[in-house]
């Protein structure tokens, strides 16, 4: 071997042993910070809904950095997928886009998972979906709901349409081609998207709801950020995306009732409590299921919003399982949590009345 | 030594000068070798098993239980078609530029640009393709949308360029482009390493009969690298096939079997719809991914087949 052979060999040695050096001392760092808070201890997992994956992290992040003795996953598998891990036992939680169904049993299931404790379902965290578009010198779009889904299904194809001039008095629309865009990666925010359109016009939206975008031929990108970036890139591209990640482009505004909305995380909030229980999804004390009525009139609402929820039991068999669970979910509907998942994750947060319904069911869990 | 080329000549050679016994690095170098080959294959087996294994539930479920209603050929033939325009897209545009590179880096630049330039060339190889697809979103496709304005209007007669163009530019012809970017430094790789090995004479005797230097190449060169260009081209295609994370990120996907290149509904491939999908599917829904990813595996399987017959064929003439 050449000596400018080893030099490269022991100057990567030396890099190595620094790198490790450095890590070691910043874990080292980061225990004595830490080391000193918390009464909770043990490893909880919980798995499900992407849309919750980022507020999630954020929640573990800083739930971990207060307690110590606590490891807690989420495994963003998807709604479904966490529903059916909370059931089979191997989650202790599950966060859902959608309450658990009596369709197939799954309800029973999941309380019968539960064994002597009671199941618990709660909204945790509430999501206005923006409609975004980009049309140069159009701003202040408004939207009837029948435009809206006459656009997303493409009968309406350009944008000085007769049905979105009536809609946009005094506003001057160019002539430009409407590049319908939708996600191509299955999601929550398509679901709600178009169960609001199904809703609210089921005359113009026939369409299956589900996390897959029904209508074959618009523009398709994957997740949020590539919804986003394709409705900038498009002139005349409209798409549905987290309101928090709407950046510059417009927003349009939903008529709600005679009023045209916008998806302000108060006005989302707001629809949840204006919104019936599910009383079959409901049956339980500490299962609150909401029956979103996306055809409220109300003002002040935003009907168009992706409410995800938290499942878990009342009773756990070790006890260190159940405070884990029980000081981690209170952590993440307290009014600190639902601020930091609205800076993180851009959800709106709980109202103090929704908060007020979701505590005592928290609060119930023990050791059995 | 001319006569004794061959590895077991040389190694008895090496075996007689020690005395008749073969010596402990032989032997050591000879078990890791089969260990290196066989794990290979029980790799290629493992894989092959599990696809066959967790694709079989969704080969044979009904139409109703799969995912969008559809039976399942139903289901991967617009994947499938996808998957195979791509990739021809990227091998269309990329092996004639490879060739072109390896030609100028072997035959025409002097040596100094010649080697700054195949360094170069491998240096687009280290790239990770998701970097690719980001380029692709932000620079390639908002690039191309007046060009693809252009073919509509110009060549709109054209079944490829039928439009209407797509206003982002996230269509069949810029995933195509980009997974050209990505395939090319293998394909050139290998074109140059063949092309270099020319033997002199050949073009030697080329030129003292009065070749030019295009015709020289054409001759000598472009003969003698023949089936190293293809089997380079295979091997860039079957990275085509395979790529996943540019074409998730660029292709604008609605499923429509379209030869429409340049609109915004667009087959997807078979790896971005395991991509795009997996995180939100469950139960039999990950059974029809997986027998897609069967397929795709049998269509690279094919493809490197018949780059074998091709070359084997070659060869033999």
């Amino acid at each position: 071997m050449t000596s400018s052979k080893w030099f490269v060999v022991s100057s990567a040695a030396v890099i190595l042993a620094l790198a490790l050096a450095l890590a070691a001392c910043g874990s080292g760092s980061d225990e004595t910070a830490s080391g000193s808070g918390g009464s909770v201890s043990g490893e909880i997992a919980g798995a499900g809904s992407t849309a919750q994956q980022a507020a999630q992290e954020a929640w573990i992040a800083e739930f971990e950095n207060e307690n110590s003795g606590v490891t807690i996953s989420y495994d963003p598998v998807g709604s479904g997928g966490g529903r059916e891990q909370f059931i089979a036992g191997g989650t202790a939680y599950a966060g859902s886009d959608a309450a658990l169904s009596t369709e197939d049993g799954e309800l029973e299931k999941a309380e019968a998972r539960c064994k002597t404790g009671e199941l618990i379902e709660v909204p945790n965290y509430i999501s206005p979906i923006a409609i975004i578009y980009n049309l140069p010198g159009v701003e202040g779009l408004q939207l009837d709901p029948e435009t809206l889904a006459k656009i997303f299904s493409q009968e309406i194809t350009s944008w000085n349409d007769k049905a979105i001039a009536a809609d946009n008095p005094g506003t001057e629309l160019p002539e430009t081609r409407i590049t319908p865009v939708n996600r191509s990666d299955e999601s929550g925010t398509t679901e709600n998207f178009s169960e609001y359109l199904s809703e609210v016009v089921p005359s113009v939206w026939s369409y299956e709801v589900s996390g897959d975008w029904p209508v074959k031929g618009g523009e398709a990108a994957s997740g949020t950020s590539g919804v986003v970036e394709a409705v900038a890139a498009g002139e005349g591209a409209i798409g549905y995306a987290d309101a928090s990640q709407a950046g510059e482009l417009g927003v349009a505004r939903i008529k709600v009732g005679s009023e045209y909305a916008e998806p302000t995380a108060e006005a989302a909030a707001k629809v949840l409590e204006e919104s019936p229980l599910d009383k079959e999804l409901s049956p339980g004390k500490y299962t609150i299921a909401y029956e979103l009525d996306r055809k409220t009139e109300s003002q002040g609402t935003y009907p168009i919003v992706l409410t995800s929820y938290l499942i878990a039991c009342t009773r756990y068999d070790s006890a260190d399982e159940a405070s884990a669970v029980k000081a981690y979910l209170e952590y993440v509907v307290s009014p600190e949590g639902q601020e930091l998942a609205a800076k993180q994750a851009g959800s709106a947060p709980l109202s103090s009345s929704l908060t007020s319904k979701v505590t005592p069911a928290i609060a119930a869990i023990e050791a059995g | 030594m001319a006569q004794v080329d061959t590895t077991t000549n040389a190694g008895q050679l090496l075996a007689a000068a020690s005395g008749g016994r073969r010596r402990l690095g032989d032997r050591v170098f000879s078990r890791t070798a089969v260990v290196a080959a066989v794990t290979i294959l029980l790799l290629l087996a493992g894989v092959a098993v599990f696809l066959v294994s967790e694709g079989l539930p969704a080969l044979t479920a009904g139409a109703s239980e799969l995912p969008e209603g559809k039976t399942f050929l139903d289901y991967v033939a617009p994947l499938a078609f996808g998957t195979a325009l791509a990739a021809l897209i990227a091998a269309v545009v990329a092996v004639p530029l490879a060739v072109g590179v390896a030609l100028f880096i072997t035959h025409v630049a002097p040596p100094r640009i010649a080697s700054t330039l195949g360094y170069m060339v491998d240096l687009l190889a280290a790239i990770p393709s998701i970097v690719y697809g980001l380029w692709g979103i932000f620079v390639l496709g908002p690039a191309a949308v007046p060009v693809l304005k252009w073919l509509e209007e110009k060549l709109g007669w054209i079944p490829l360029f039928e439009g209407p163009a797509s206003v982002t530019g996230r269509t069949m012809l810029v995933a195509g482009l980009v997974l050209a970017v990505m395939i090319m430094p293998i394909v050139s790789a290998i074109a140059r390493e063949a092309f270099g090995q020319t033997p002199r004479k050949l073009t030697e005797g080329a030129q003292a009969l009065g070749a030019t230097r295009w015709e020289t190449i054409r001759m000598t060169v472009l003969p003698f690298g023949r089936s190293s260009v293809i089997s380079g081209a295979m091997l860039g295609l079957g990275r085509a096939l395979g790529e996943t994370m540019a074409v998730t990120i660029i292709l604008s996907v609605s499923g429509a079997v379209t030869f429409n290149l340049i609109g915004q509904a667009n087959p997807s491939t078979i790896a971005a719809n395991i991509a795009l999908d997996f995180p939100e599917s469950s139960g039999l829904a990950i059974n029809a991914l997986i027998a897609t990813g069967l397929v795709l595996f049998a269509i690279t399987l094919v493809t490197n087949m018949g780059a074998r017959a091709i070359i084997a064929r070659q060869n033999h003439e």
